[in-house]
């Protein structure tokens, strides 16, 4: 095969007893979109930090134009034209977008820099592509979608001839994906080859000629794009069909939370709101859609109690709230953060005192003395209803997985430490990304407990990046941009387009 | 090379790790040994039975452990909650000087007052000296993010001079000849002893009893759930309701009481009053015996007998072979490298890439 241009062959990689990758083989023709399609934890990223020499395979071989690639050598692997775009921006916040480019490119003993010459190559590729940027513009003062088109052109300019995208529409409105999709066309034109991972199904159909799935670490299919439906993709990454979640009917009822007029300050973007206003009522979702960064971080820690308001107020349940994490718990919020690990879990402790941890005082200790007996009884009834699986009560927390830990947090949240599920019904729940990095069984049950939890009258605040979920769930829809808040408006009055446009402040602007 | 977290620690392993970091510690001290000439073998020998051989040996070692048991529990308790108390020294003296100011000073503070209440207001003013010189530290830690370590490691140059300016003027004891001494505590104020014609006071029973009952509270209190969850995540606890800054505050004071209620049963079970050099070091070994215990308090006391027993038999060691006692700092201090060592590696696992 003339075209063929990268072949990995037989890759195995061990971490302990888990098989990151299971001798996968996979070749790369000259101008295609390989997409590597999995659930978070298949081995996606595992496969291309080996091709990218962060690590080093167990087993199996890497060629590229038919040489072999020396193992565990990033410069080999860059100097042979493989480019990695990583998921989080990696420039320097505080050079221009030229110095990050050529960053690395120039030797350090030799005193003059070929800023000149680097300046017209760049720009000569940047024209060649489609990417428009400014050289000297500050990193910092960029947009994460421009970020993202730095983060390409530094790997062009170092002459990649293979691209690899990690999940690069994360951090991307609809809109801005759609550009990246047109850049990627535009660069395979050129004879460039990009690998590009993903979990959504939707967008991996529309921009890669072929597509690997990889589940629990082996190769399970590569399958053309053409001709391949989102349900045999889907079947394949997850190996069985997902019930969807139901949704019993709920009537809309009283307000129960209202935002009034909240301003917050903050150094970072996330931590602003600007007059961000809002009322939640029992027995509706209420979904707030928003690229990461603009200020979900702070809506979320307001409603968690974290966060005071610097201006405007909050009230739950007609009660003006301030920043104390035990008045909102006692007034009957449940609360599931976004960082499972550093904010929702003590990971030291063991899994009966992290089931209590938002009720070691009442009910669970009298007198100042933990009753330890009740408390574990609870844990354990809480373990076996939520199926916290990977370990008994006295398992420290930091042993499950992201997913056990996140039916930890749900179970205890949405119990409020009652034994019995009919003991208990939250009157507010704020979810902030609750199904990031789970797999599909475990998404499809974390959105059953809050379709539950709405029918059971609760008014459920859903913060996320995930469209598909916010559509799958919410019944209203407001849109966080750089701070401020779109009305909140019925679900079916969304477009796809409408929620891009608000996503990058058409909407917000308008309002102001 | 990167280290990777282990999941779950085998009980076994934790069991393991002080061991081995102990016979790792007298490898290397046997490397000093045998440079300073002496018989390797003998010379531990000699230190084995002069801190543990006789029933001498015992009251020795006892005497010396009573206050490490203290500063041990006050590094303990605090460095669970991840408040880095390395002042326990200054607090020490700090609780030795208001024991002899409630308890000695001629026409003293409720010298009507019969001796038990006498002796009980002379324990709590030394525990609230001890306390309140922790209190501003944590205070300026959880107001204004000051390092502690910074604070209370100062905070201890800053009580010596006071000591020494209070031991050269207001409390300086007339009778001692010029020497920079306090005046005496009252005889009846003193600590009974344990066994007859040893140094072993009862002053041992109080720190024993306080080191179970802080094992029982870090176990089974709500405040013991708020200080362990404090030190496991701050932010974590914080989002759970836990009153971070409180929870700070408190087992900050917790822990200077502590330390100063070492100065107050050093002065009252062993000294009588209070010199420049009455402590050598204890506030700072505490932390060592704290690290030996894994911070728990039970394993404190273990510690500070093992401790002890290293520095009395260092002692009398050296009376009879020719290497200096500071072969027992070398021998504490690789016990504490050596043991942060094995936490982390009974924690993590080396992986070479």
């Amino acid at each position: 095969m003339t075209d063929r241009l990268l072949a990995l062959t037989g890759i195995t990689k061990r971490f302990g007893s888990l098989v990151a990758n299971d001798a996968i083989s996979l070749e790369l023709s000259r101008g295609e979109v390989l997409a590597l399609l999995g659930e978070n934890g298949a081995g996606k990223s595992t496969l291309v930090s080996i091709l990218f020499g962060h690590y080093v395979a167990d087993a199996g071989t890497i060629e590229i134009l038919g040489r072999a690639l020396p193992p565990g050598d990033p410069a080999a692997a860059l100097a042979a034209g493989i480019g990695m775009v990583h998921q989080h921006s990696t420039l320097a916040d505080n050079l221009s977008v030229l110095d990050n480019v050529m960053l690395g490119t120039e030797p350090l003993w030799w005193p003059r820099s070929r800023r000149r010459e680097a300046r017209g190559r760049l720009l000569g590729t940047a024209r060649r592509f489609g990417l428009a940027v400014d050289p000297d513009a500050r990193v910092a003062s960029l947009s994460v979608g421009e970020r993202q088109r730095v983060e390409i052109l530094k790997a062009l300019y170092r002459d990649a001839r293979v691209l690899i995208l990690d999940e690069p529409t994360a951090v991307l409105t609809p809109q801005e994906s759609e550009a990246l999709f047109a850049t990627l066309r535009g660069m395979v034109a050129e004879g460039l080859s990009v690998i590009f991972i993903s979990h959504k199904l939707g967008e991996v159909l529309r921009v890669s000629d072929r597509i690997a799935v990889l589940r629990a670490g082996r190769l399970v299919a590569t399958l053309p794009a053409r001709g391949t439906s989102t349900s045999a993709l889907a079947e394949a990454m997850v190996g069985r069909a997902i019930a969807p979640p139901v949704a019993r009917p709920h009537a809309r009822g009283d307000v129960v939370c209202v935002i009034d007029r909240v301003s917050t300050r903050g150094v970072r973007a996330s931590a602003r709101l600007d007059a961000v206003s809002l009322a939640l009522h029992a027995g509706e979702i209420t979904a707030i859609a928003g690229v990461a960064g603009n200020g979900q971080a702070a809506l979320v820690e307001l409603l968690c109690g974290l966060r005071a308001a610097d201006a405007g107020t909050v009230t739950l349940a007609g009660r003006p709230m301030a920043a104390d994490p035990r008045a909102w718990i006692a007034a009957g919020a449940a609360r599931i953060p976004e960082d499972r690990r550093e904010t929702g879990t003590i990971g030291d402790l063991p899994v009966w005192e992290n089931a209590i941890a938002e009720r070691y005082r009442r009910p669970f200790a009298s007198g100042g003395i933990v009753r330890r007996s009740a408390a574990r009884s609870f844990a354990a009834k809480l373990v076996d209803r939520y199926d916290v699986r990977g370990g008994g009560i006295d398992t420290p927390v930091r042993a499950l997985s992201g997913g056990n830990m996140q039916k930890l947090i749900i179970g205890r949240a949405l119990s409020g430490g009652a034994a019995r599920p009919d003991q208990y019904a939250p009157t507010l729940v704020v979810a902030s990304q609750p199904t990031w990095g789970l797999d599909a069984g475990a998404v499809a049950w974390v959105h059953q407990r809050m379709l539950d939890a709405c029918a059971r009258g609760a008014a459920v605040l859903l913060v996320s990046e995930d469209l598909d979920e916010i559509f799958a769930l919410a019944d209203r829809i407001a849109v966080l941009h750089a701070g401020r808040l779109t009305p909140a408006r019925p679900a079916k009055a969304w477009t796809l387009a409408g929620l891009g446009l608000a996503m990058a402040g058409a909407g917000t602007r308008d309002a102001a | 090379m990167r280290l990777e977290a282990r999941g779950a620690i085998s009980p076994a392993m934790a069991i393991a790790a002080p061991f081995a970091a102990i016979a790792f510690t007298l490898a290397v001290a046997a490397l000093f040994v045998a440079w300073a000439g002496a018989p390797v073998g003998r010379t531990y020998a000699l230190i084995f039975e002069g801190g543990f051989g006789s029933r001498f040996a015992w009251s020795e070692t006892l005497t010396r452990a009573t206050p490490l048991i203290l500063t041990g529990l006050a590094a303990a308790i605090a460095f669970r909650a991840r408040l880095y108390n390395i002042g326990a020294e200054g607090q020490l003296y700090a609780g030795a000087l208001a024991a002899v100011a409630v308890g000695g000073l001629h026409g003293g503070i409720g010298a009507d007052l019969p001796p038990a209440w006498l002796f009980a207001a002379l324990l709590g003013s030394a525990a609230l000296a001890g306390a309140l010189l922790m209190a501003l530290p944590a205070i300026a830690k959880t107001r204004f993010g000051v390092d502690e370590v910074v604070t209370t490691l100062l905070l201890n140059f800053v009580v010596l001079l006071f000591v020494s300016m209070m031991l050269d003027g207001p409390m300086k004891d007339p009778a001692a000849m010029g020497w920079p001494q306090s005046v005496t505590l009252d005889d009846e104020l003193l600590l009974g002893k344990l066994v007859d014609r040893t140094r072993v006071h009862s002053g041992l029973l109080i720190a024993m009893g306080l080191a179970v009952i802080a094992w029982a509270a870090l176990r089974m209190t709500t405040f013991g759930f708020e200080v362990r969850a404090v030190g496991a995540n701050p932010r974590a606890a914080r989002f759970a309701g836990v009153p971070v800054t409180r929870t700070i505050l408190l087992v900050g004071l917790a822990s200077g009481a502590a330390a100063g209620l070492a100065g107050a049963i050093e002065v009252a079970g062993r000294t009588g009053y209070v010199t420049l050099d009455m402590s050598p070091g204890y506030g700072y070994t505490g932390i060592v015996i704290a690290m030996l215990a894994g911070l728990n308090p039970l394993g404190v006391i273990a510690a500070a007998v093992f401790v002890a027993g290293v520095l009395v038999g260092a002692d009398s060691m050296s009376r009879a072979v020719a290497v200096p006692t500071y072969i027992a700092d070398v021998i504490v201090a690789v016990a504490l490298i050596a043991m942060l060592v094995a936490t982390l590696s009974a924690r993590y696992r080396l992986r070479l890439r």
